[in-house]
Parts: C-alpha cells; structure tokens; sequence
C-alpha cells in the first residue's frame, strides 16, 4: 500500500482533510491566530478594522442596491424614490450605504493621520503605505462615481464640474472628455459607465488592493504608538516580547470599536441621515436638470479639500490647467512621505516640537480647507485657502529638513504601556 | 498640543458659520412635528384640497398615504380627486398641454421638504403680498417672481409689501422690501392660518421621507441594542486582556 503523501495538514477531520489540498490553517495562522501584533496599539488603531467593516457594508449594501436601481437617465432618480418606499427596508439599505460613504471618508482620513502620528509609512512599510494610498485615490473615484448614480441636480453638476477638469488638459483636453462621458454632454451613456465601474471595475480593483495591504502589513509587521521595532526581543519560541496574537486579544478589542463605531454609525442612519446637508445634500433631492444649476455647485464633505485647492489657484497664461495640477499634486505628494521623513525616530511621541506643531499646523489647514471648499468662493474664503493650500504642501515638501533637524527623544527599547 | 490644535479648529470653524449668517429675510419657524397624525391628516385633506389641482406628489402612493396616516381605507375616497387607483401615486388631472399656463408647469411636491425644508414651505405659502405688475397680482417675498397664484389667499388675505429706505454704496437712495403686512382679512385668523400651513409643510416633510417617523422612534432600539452591545464587547475585552502584561 503506497503512504499517503506527505502534507503540511496535520489536522483531523474536515479541517485536515481541507489543509491537505488548501492552505486553511496556514492562512488563519499566518493572517490571525498567530500574528503577532504589539500589544500597545492605542484608540487611532482601530480604523483600520472599521475601514474594513465599513468596505464590507458598502459591498453588501451596494450589492442589494443593485437589485432595485436602474441606472438610466431616465429611471435613476424615481429608482432611488422606489427604493426608499417601496422597497421592504429599502430605506435602510440606501442610508447605510449613503452614511457608509462618509463613514469610509472619516475612517480612512483617521486611519492616515495615524500612519503621520506614528510614522507607520518608514521603512520597511513603505509599500504598505503606497497601496494604502492607491486605496485612498480608488475610494475617491469610487465615490464621486457612486454620487453621480442618484441622478440628483447635485450629482449632475458636480459630475459635469469633475468631468470637465480633464478639459483643461492642453491638446488632449476636450477629446478625453468626451471620450469619458460618451457624449457631448454628462448624459445616459456617462451614467451607465459610471454604473459599470462603481459596481463592478472600482470595487474589484479596491477589494484587491485591500488584500495587497493586508499582506504587505503581514509581511513586515504592524507598528506601534512607539514607532519601534517589536522583533528585536523574542522570547524562546520566536514570539515578539512585546507582541500578543492578534486572535483573540485585537479580534476582541476591534470588535469594541466595531460596537463604538455602529452606535455612532446607526445614530446617524436613524437620527440624520442627510447630516446637516453634508451627507445628503438638499438639491440631489432635485432630479438631474442639465438647464439649472444649483445655488452653489460643491462636492460632498469629503472632497471638500481637495475642490478648495482646485479653486484656490487661479488660471494663468489662458488655462485653468494648474488649480488640476494643484489639486492632483496634493494627492502625489502622499505617496512620497516614507522617504521624505528624514527623522530618526518613527512615532511623534520622540520626535521634537518642529514635527508636532507642522502635524497641527497641517490637520488645521486640512480641516479649513474642507470648509473653505464648502462655502462660496467670496469673502475670506479664497485668500484662507490659498493659505492653507500653501500650508498643506509646506508640510510634505519642506519635511526632508524640518524632520532632520528636529531634535529627537531617545526611543525606549521596549513598548510602553498597552490599553 | 492636541487641545491647542482642536481649540484652533473649533474656533475656525466657528468663523466660518458666523461669516455664513446671511443678511436679508429671514425664514419664518415652521414648528412641525412629524410624529402628530392628527397635524398630518389634516396637512394631507389641506394638501389634496388646495395643492393637488396643479402639484403631483408622484413618488407617494394614495394607499401608503393612508396607512401610514391611519385613514381608513373607506374614506380615502374623499383624498382621490383623480380617475387614480389608490394602489396609485399622486398626479394631478392638469393635462399634458398645461404647462403654459402659469408660464412653467407647477413642479412635483414629493421632496420639496427635503429639498428647501419645511420652514420655506411654510414662509412661502406666508410669503404671497399684493404686486399689480405679476400675472396673478401676486408676488412672493421668499420666491421673487413665482409663477404661483396665492391659492390660500381667500384664507390668509391679502398681504403688502414693506419697504425700507436704504443707500446703497454709491449713496443714493433706493427701497429695499424687507417684509410684508397684512391689507384685507381672509376667511381665517392669523393663527388659523398659521395652523393651517403648518400642517401642510408636516404632510410635504411626511411625503418627502414617509418612513421618518418610524425610523426616528426605531433608531432608539437600535442605539440602545448597539449599546448593550458594546457594554458586553467591552467586558468580553476586558476579560481577555487580563493576562496581557
């Protein structure tokens, strides 16, 4: 009788069965029971976990949108109507989906911010970092594309407002926009393909970058509050120290912030699902009117940043082409940081006062920007966010010198502390 | 550093909302409350009697109208001024060739809550003062130029303008219509009328979102359900964590 082949499974029963022929146990080992995550992770480590629950309920919420929408110029608005009355739980199903929107915005801008607290993009996270940040730029397209499929006043305009940036691309300009929209004008074909790839092209892509993140993150090893390197000390079966498996210690602990963040996420749902005009704006509850515009043409809160760069350069030499530039560039310039921070130390909490007033200086201009972009380009605004726009990019561009000259706390060999 | 930069935000953003107090009218407080089925009943018997010759409510069906706002279905009958089904939405019987008789067609109610809220439904349907050069006589303090007839006028009355003198930059003089006063009494009192609109933009806010109601009195379980739910997350953390050192 000829020995069974040796294999890596060495369970019994459905699992061994499973391991032989599929790496089950190696991948639960591997990604969750036997990852070793520092045990001193703080509150700004849980948005990577919500990130994920919240993809998740875009998915599953996006999907059973699908099943009632009709993604037609004719039929998208009445669609959206449909399902929030006569579709069972229609109405709750479209609120998680539209709150999820932004919920994804507020926890990835946290989930980031973390990464500038605590240096999480230096090296050997550098690819981690970028993939982050291609998630960050597909959630962005994603999102603007999915705003579009109501098929409110609001996401007619503002598509037509996002579509035509590409206008000002010198030469190619007018032929790519067209190209885009499949027709002179934002119309039944723009929105079709915008259909197609908010639900198929667009998340397949993100869901595959997540993957990508996760792994990178795996490969190398989360970091922590300290900025330190865990695997220095191992104790005699190759375990961090100062690490502890992620299942069950961080599997219970995110599943807290999973509780914290649904009793905040269901408050809105139920309580203010427009959130004051920013999540839900008044005139999308206008069908798309290609003759009126709405009082103010702005973006959703989220983009609001990035809308008050475009608006804060003005147009030079006959083209509006550098308030694009501006605003792409303040997207590039992300991808940079790993090798523009030049400090010794990882975490903020060794780094000297020069990073932490930039860090504020920064997430102040950030915020003021996001609130410039929101208001009529008049008064005030347009100066404060020429400022800000020059505040944004001084913290990214100047902080090769500013991170090497700052002075710097001695790093602890050890973690400090755990929550 | 934290509450330094949280301080800054704050105070900005307070900046911001105070450079974004508008001058000029104001619009009046509606005061209306989704959960009265009363106020809602009668919004819908004001809405279908003066509204619904010209204004379609086309995403709101007659018999999700009366089950939700427990009108039984014997007496639905008086709502349906329409050849409709009561299975049907809310159109109205204008024809097809009447969009030139206001000068543009008289736009779809459903989500007009949603989309101006209900205090400019309520400040527009109090807005109509006397002007000799519109069409229909009528003008609208909150609508410059409506298209509208002051349909309520028999109730409220008619109105007229107030002016104020003002000098612009340049420093001449010029009028500046800064609100409106009552001219001839209509068939209600002021707070009949009141009232009456009230209950009108509550039906409008109920026809734009008809689940609101329910969903604000169920959003209560569901917070105090998720916050069960964290008390035990919390626990469940806090036992596992207790050999972490």
């Amino acid at each position: 009788m000829a020995a069974a082949p040796e294999s890596a499974g060495t369970g019994k029963g459905l699992i061994g069965w499973i391991d032989e022929r599929f790496p089950l146990t190696k991948l639960w080992n591997d990604h969750v029971a036997e990852y070793y995550a520092p045990k001193n992770f703080n509150f700004w480590y849980f948005f990577g976990a919500l990130s994920l629950v919240v993809l998740a309920n875009q998915i599953v919420t996006g999907i059973f949108l699908t099943m009632s929408y009709k993604p037609s110029a004719a039929e998208a608005f009445a669609s959206v109507e449909y399902i929030m009355r006569d579709v069972e739980w229609g109405w709750l199903i479209r609120y998680m989906h539209s709150t999820g929107a932004s919920a994804f915005f507020i926890v990835v801008y946290l989930h980031m911010f973390r990464a500038l607290l605590y240096g999480s993009h230096r090296k050997p996270r550098e690819l981690v970092w970028i993939f982050g940040c291609l998630i960050f730029l597909l959630l962005m397209a994603e999102a603007f594309m999915g705003y579009v499929l109501p098929w409110g006043n609001m996401s007619y305009w503002g598509a037509q407002v996002i579509v035509s940036l590409f206008s000002s691309l010198p030469i190619v300009g007018g032929t790519l926009v067209e190209w885009i929209r499949g027709d002179y004008n934002i119309a039944d074909p723009t929105l079709n393909r915008f259909f197609a790839l908010h639900v198929a092209a667009l998340p397949l892509a993100l869901v595959f970058l997540v993957l990508a993140h996760i792994m990178a993150l795996h490969e190398v090893g989360s970091n922590n509050p300290d900025g330190i390197d865990i695997k220095k000390y191992k104790d005699d079966k190759g375990h961090p120290l100062d690490g502890i498996p992620f299942h069950p210690y961080y599997t219970v602990k995110d599943t807290l912030g999973v509780a914290g963040f649904l009793l905040i996420f269901a408050a809105v749902i139920f309580f203010a699902p427009n959130f004051f005009g920013l999540f839900l704006e008044s005139p999308n509850f206008e069908p798309a009117n290609p003759l009126q515009t709405p009082p103010d043409i702005t973006p959703v809160w989220y983009f609001t940043p990035f809308y008050a760069m475009l608006r804060a350069i003005p147009s030079a030499f006959g083209t509006q082409v550098w308030g694009v530039m501006v605003m792409g560039a303040a997207i590039v310039v992300l991808f940079f940081v790993p090798w523009l921070d030049r400090s010794p130390v990882r975490s903020i909490r060794y780094k000297g006062p020069i990073y932490k007033v930039m860090l504020a200086v920064f997430s102040v201009s950030f915020i003021t920007l996001a609130v410039c972009g929101m208001k009529p380009p008049s008064g005030i605004y347009p100066i404060l966010a020429r400022i800000c726009t020059a505040l944004y990019f001084a913290f990214f561009l100047l902080m090769p010198w500013y991170t090497k000259f700052d002075s710097v706390k001695p790093e602890p060999e050890r973690v400090t502390g755990h929550a | 550093m934290l509450k330094a930069s949280v301080l800054i935000i704050i105070g900005l953003l307070c900046a911001g909302t105070a450079l974004a107090e508008e001058e000029g009218i104001r619009l009046l407080e509606s005061s209306t409350d989704i959960n009265s089925t009363e106020s809602l009943q009668r919004g819908a018997r004001n809405f279908m009697n003066y509204c619904s010759g010209c204004h379609s409510l086309k995403y709101l069906r007659y018999n999700r109208l009366a089950a939700d706002l427990k009108i039984p279905e014997a007496e639905l009958g008086n709502l349906i001024f329409t050849p409709a089904k009561p299975f049907e939405e809310i159109n109205t019987a204008m024809p097809g060739d009447s969009t030139d008789w206001f000068g543009k067609p008289p736009p779809d109610l459903t989500l007009m809550a949603r989309e101006r809220g209900t205090d400019y439904i309520y400040s527009y349907l109090h807005g109509f003062y006397q002007d000799k050069t519109r069409p229909w006589g009528v003008n609208n303090l909150y609508l410059s130029g409506t298209a509208m007839p002051h349909v309520l006028g028999t109730l409220q009355g008619l109105q007229k303008p107030v002016y104020k003198n003002e000098k612009d930059p340049h420093g001449s003089a010029k009028m500046v219509l800064v609100g409106v006063e009552a001219m001839t009494p209509g068939a209600m009192k002021p707070e009949e009328y009141d009232q009456f609109v009230r209950d009108i933009a509550n039906f409008l806010d109920y026809a734009a979102e008809p689940i609101k109601a329910k969903r604000q009195s169920m959003g209560i379980f569901v917070v105090l359900l998720l916050l069960v739910f964290f008390v035990f997350a919390y626990l469940l953390k806090k036992e596992y964590w207790k050999d972490v050192h």
